[in-house]
């Protein structure tokens, strides 16, 4: 148990104190199965679970009920069940190393399951080997904490995802490790949430699955090395600060996916080693501020279909391409970022370039025509025709520019 | 053989006291110098370097070696006055006029770059770099064996410069625009084969830009950048390029009348 | 020693050699002579192994000579024009050419180099000497193995008075001593005292070949220059 959960505890022993009973599984006198101990215990009581590998089937928990694994009691689900299902509110599952649940194709059989639940706080518990590990949907008042998730990636359809919120509100994922699953973290109709310094790595499909979610914030995450880094789709007013996106590579892979997003805000997050950096499409009114992209294949990738956002202050520095675009009109505002490429000069000394700066080369140009002129790359005809195009630009487009590029990086 | 390494051992310490050589040593030094000194990313400065190294080695190793083939007639005549073997008076003098060429390269840019790299990049830019000197002076051996005289031999080199440093990646371009509606996964793949500085070039891309390069669609490629099979492939087609033109060059030169 | 039987070169559309049957024997010294383009040169790089006949065979000592190379251990050079890498020093030069031969059992033969006072020089690269000093070089340089074989091309054209004295005076000394030397020179009384045997070329063919006694005899001249003159008036009328 650590220290933080052991506070939590403290907490409610005080908030609860004589009414409060608690049940003890296991050891010498405790009760054999947890199930019983369940069974009798009403609201507000403690179930206390000592070491030892349980295999109970399903364990269904419907009253507030505070179910403390301690020395790290292994429930197994044995690679059919749903392991624990909870449901009701105010219930607190910490503690447990929880194994092998159910996969199925039709069920999303998880290891954690928490259905219309008011209230619920999931601490410092292991999962391995599960289709979902924790699951919950129509709950609200969530906490997900410290918890270490491990899948066995195999294929998208039989892979469940890691974290999954369906229909939630209020919810703080917190500090979890992931990996091994479809999604990290899933969202779809989430509110009014936090997701914050996860970390979420080597899963299948995407880091963070993000849909029809508004007003939320994730802050400090991780996501590195998942099949298609992070997507964010069809959801308004999110914050996105802090986070790091690293080593998300393919050809269908993004440090961070946004699709039909409006009024969010994305700010001081690293991108490093991408296919891509931001694949931006159908997205408008971004303020995108204070990040550093380095080393990625293409920094930004701004479809034509996005317009009014705002992409300013931010480092861009060892990627192959900065800007790609598919389309010649271009209504996003890029001003005062620094750019690695740039070699124009500031005569007047106010820290920017005299001269604007084209984020879009007209090789990237040619490149998003026929990806494989890619091989073309670094070679001399290449800076030839793309020094030509600098004097005079013809296909490239005439708005993208930065007409005050950065001399120095920006300090974040 | 042993005839052939003292040979090569006597050619080679007169060709490293060449002004060209050591004028061509020094310009390197000075250009990896300036550049780890005055760009503050190093990594932008390597980018540079590779420049240089895909312009200035192939054009100077192939000019070098046209001339000093030229230059050494009548010393080679006289050697093969001697009972040695054409193949071994030859392969002595490329030996020589490579490994001079190389030691250049390797002072010049290479302890520079392994001063501030220490990794698989800079190893692969001094492999390759190397691989590249031996490829063109081998070019330019068998060019010069073919013109008799040498103003057309250094014609020829330079029109093959030029060719494989420029006019080379326009036709590839215009080959992959006009043939862009089939699957050129394969057809790419052969065509950097099919010029040395594109080998070296691609080898070098193959670290630099690796996640631009796994954005690629086909899978070939894909499994060919992501491993060390594209190292291997770069190195053992380098080395290719250097012993086809030798083998060619050494038929000519075995039966030529000098 | 060295014997041709038809042998013929062409380059392109010139017929450097044509026919060429010729014979050489031990103590002679043979004054290779004719016009310029008469096939001099070619038929010397023939025997050198330099150029590679169309037609015909070479024999030296009996064996034909083929694409290997070792025959050539018996043969001593010296080249018209002598050309050494810029850098290598004169002592590196003889070092070079030691260990290139070191099967070579015999002892070397360093006369020349110390008559023409070449380790003096040892330590000068060979791009500052002058050419007559580096025609010395190109002489030591041919009879330092002791071949059987001397052929010298041209070999007094750029040498001082005194040096092709040396030389000559070389040349008359090995003569007898079972050697046979070939000489290609345009300077004809340079060779009259050494000259037993001439071999006339013009347009590739063999005009003349016959001993000195015979030269005399046919053309009743006693200077060799002025016998050579009445042949080439001969075959021009």
């Amino acid at each position: 148990m650590t220290a933080r959960g052991f506070w939590v505890l403290a907490m409610l022993a005080m908030a609860f104190p004589l009414s409060a009973v608690q049940y003890i599984v296991g050891g010498v006198q405790g009760h054999a199965t947890i199930a019983e101990a369940l069974h009798l215990a009403s609201a507000g009581d403690t179930v206390m679970v000592m070491g030892g590998t349980y295999r109970e089937g399903n364990l269904l928990i419907d009253k507030p009920l505070t179910f403390i694994g301690v020395g790290r009691p292994l429930l197994d689900g044995e690679n059919v069940h749903d392991i624990l299902t909870l449901s009701g509110r105010n219930i607190i599952v910490m503690g447990f190393r929880l194994e092998n649940s159910g996969i199925s194709a039709m069920n999303d059989l998880a290891a954690i399951k928490c259905i219309d639940i008011t209230g619920v706080h999931i601490e410092d518990n292991q999962i391995a080997r599960s289709h979902f590990a924790i699951h919950l949907a129509n709950a609200s008042d969530i906490v997900v904490r410290n918890n270490s998730i491990e899948g066995v990636p195999r294929s998208e359809h039989n892979t469940g995802n890691g974290i999954h919120l369906w229909k939630c509100k209020s919810a703080l994922i917190e500090e979890n490790d992931i990996s091994g699953h479809r999604d990290g973290i899933y969202f779809e109709f989430v509110s009014d949430s936090r997701i914050r310094c996860n970390t979420s790595r080597g899963n299948l499909r995407y880091g963070l699955h993000f849909m029809f979610s508004n007003d939320d914030r994730y802050e400090g995450n991780r996501f590195i090395e998942n099949g298609a880094g992070v997507a964010v789709m069809y959801s308004r007013k999110v914050t996105m600060e802090q986070n790091e996106f690293l080593h998300n590579w393919g050809n269908a892979a993004y440090g961070l996916l946004l699709k039909d997003i409006t009024d969010s805000y994305i700010g001081q997050n690293y991108f490093v080693h991408n296919t891509v950096g931001i694949f931006m499409e159908g997205s408008s009114r971004m303020q995108i501020l204070w990040n550093s992209f380095s080393k990625n294949g293409w920094a930004m990738r701004i479809q034509a279909s996005c317009n009014d956002n705002r992409i300013s202050l931010n480092n861009f520095s060892g990627n192959t391409f900065d800007i790609a675009t598919n389309g010649t009109l271009v209504l996003n505002d890029f001003d005062r970022n620094y750019w690695d490429k740039y070699d124009g000069y500031d005569r007047t000394r106010d820290g920017m370039g005299d001269v604007p700066y084209r984020p879009v080369s007209m090789y990237s140009m040619v490149v998003e025509r026929n990806p494989f002129t890619l091989i073309l790359l670094r070679s001399i005809l290449i800076s030839f025709l793309d020094k030509a195009e600098k004097a005079i630009p013809s296909i490239t487009p005439e708005l993208l520019i930065d007409r005050r590029p950065l001399m120095k990086p920006v300090r974040v | 053989m042993t005839a052939m390494w003292t040979l090569t051992r006597y050619i080679f310490s007169d060709i490293i006291r060449n002004k060209v050589i050591v004028l061509y040593a020094g310009f390197q030094l000075l250009a990896a110098l300036l550049l780890f000194n005055l760009e503050e990313n190093p990594d932008k400065a390597l980018l540079s370097l590779l420049n240089i190294e895909l312009i200035v080695i192939p054009l100077i190793s192939m000019i070098f070696s046209t001339i000093h083939y030229y230059n050494s007639y009548e010393f080679i005549e006289m050697l093969l006055a001697q009972p040695l073997g054409r193949r071994q008076v030859f392969l002595s003098e490329f030996l020589a006029c490579a490994l001079s060429l190389v030691l250049a390269f390797v002072v010049g840019l290479g302890i520079p770059v392994l001063v501030h790299f220490q990794d698989l990049l800079a190893f692969n830019f001094l492999l390759t770099g190397t691989l590249l000197t031996f490829a063109c002076t081998a070019i330019a051996f068998c060019a010069a064996v073919l013109a008799r005289d040498k103003a057309r031999g250094i014609g020829i080199v330079l029109l093959l410069w030029f060719y494989f440093a420029l006019v080379y990646d326009g036709i590839v371009l215009m080959i992959l625009f006009t043939f862009s509606d089939y699957p050129l996964e394969r057809l790419t793949l052969l065509l950097t084969a099919l010029n040395p500085i594109d080998l070296t070039r691609v080898s070098m891309m193959l670290r630099m830009d690796v996640s631009a390069l796994m954005g690629y669609t086909g899978a070939l490629f894909k499994e060919f950048f992501g491993s060390y099979r594209g190292i291997l492939y770069t190195g053992g087609i380098l080395l290719l390029w250097t012993i086809l033109p030798l083998i060619m060059s050494l038929r000519i030169f075995r039966n030529k009348d000098l | 020693m060295i014997e041709t039987r038809g042998l013929t070169k062409s380059f392109k559309r010139l017929r450097a050699l044509q026919q060429v049957d010729l014979r050489m024997e031990e103590n002679q010294v043979v004054s290779l002579i004719g016009p310029n383009g008469s096939g001099k040169t070619t038929l010397i790089k023939c025997i050198l192994g330099l150029v590679r006949p169309d037609g015909g065979e070479i024999h030296i000592n009996g064996q034909p000579i083929g694409k290997d190379f070792h025959y050539r251990s018996t043969i001593g050079y010296m080249p018209q024009i002598g050309r050494y890498p810029d850098h290598m020093k004169v002592g590196q030069l003889f070092d070079l050419l030691r260990s290139l031969r070191a099967k070579h059992d015999g002892q070397t033969d360093e006369e020349l180099i110390a008559h023409y006072r070449l380790e003096r020089i040892y330590d000068q690269p060979m791009r500052t000497l002058s050419g007559g000093t580096r025609q010395k070089v190109s002489a030591a340089v041919a009879f330092l193995f002791n071949p059987e074989i001397y052929i010298l091309d041209e070999p007094t054209a750029g040498l001082d008075p005194l040096s092709s004295e040396i030389l000559k005076e070389k040349i008359r000394k090995i003569r007898d001593q079972r050697r046979l030397v070939v000489i290609t020179s345009h300077i004809l009384s340079d060779l009259d005292d050494l000259t037993t045997h001439i071999l006339y070329l013009q347009e590739g063919r063999v005009h003349y070949q016959a001993s000195m006694e015979e030269l005399r005899n046919f053309t009743g001249e006693q200077k060799f220059g002025k016998a050579i003159a009445s042949i080439m008036q001969q075959s021009n009328g």
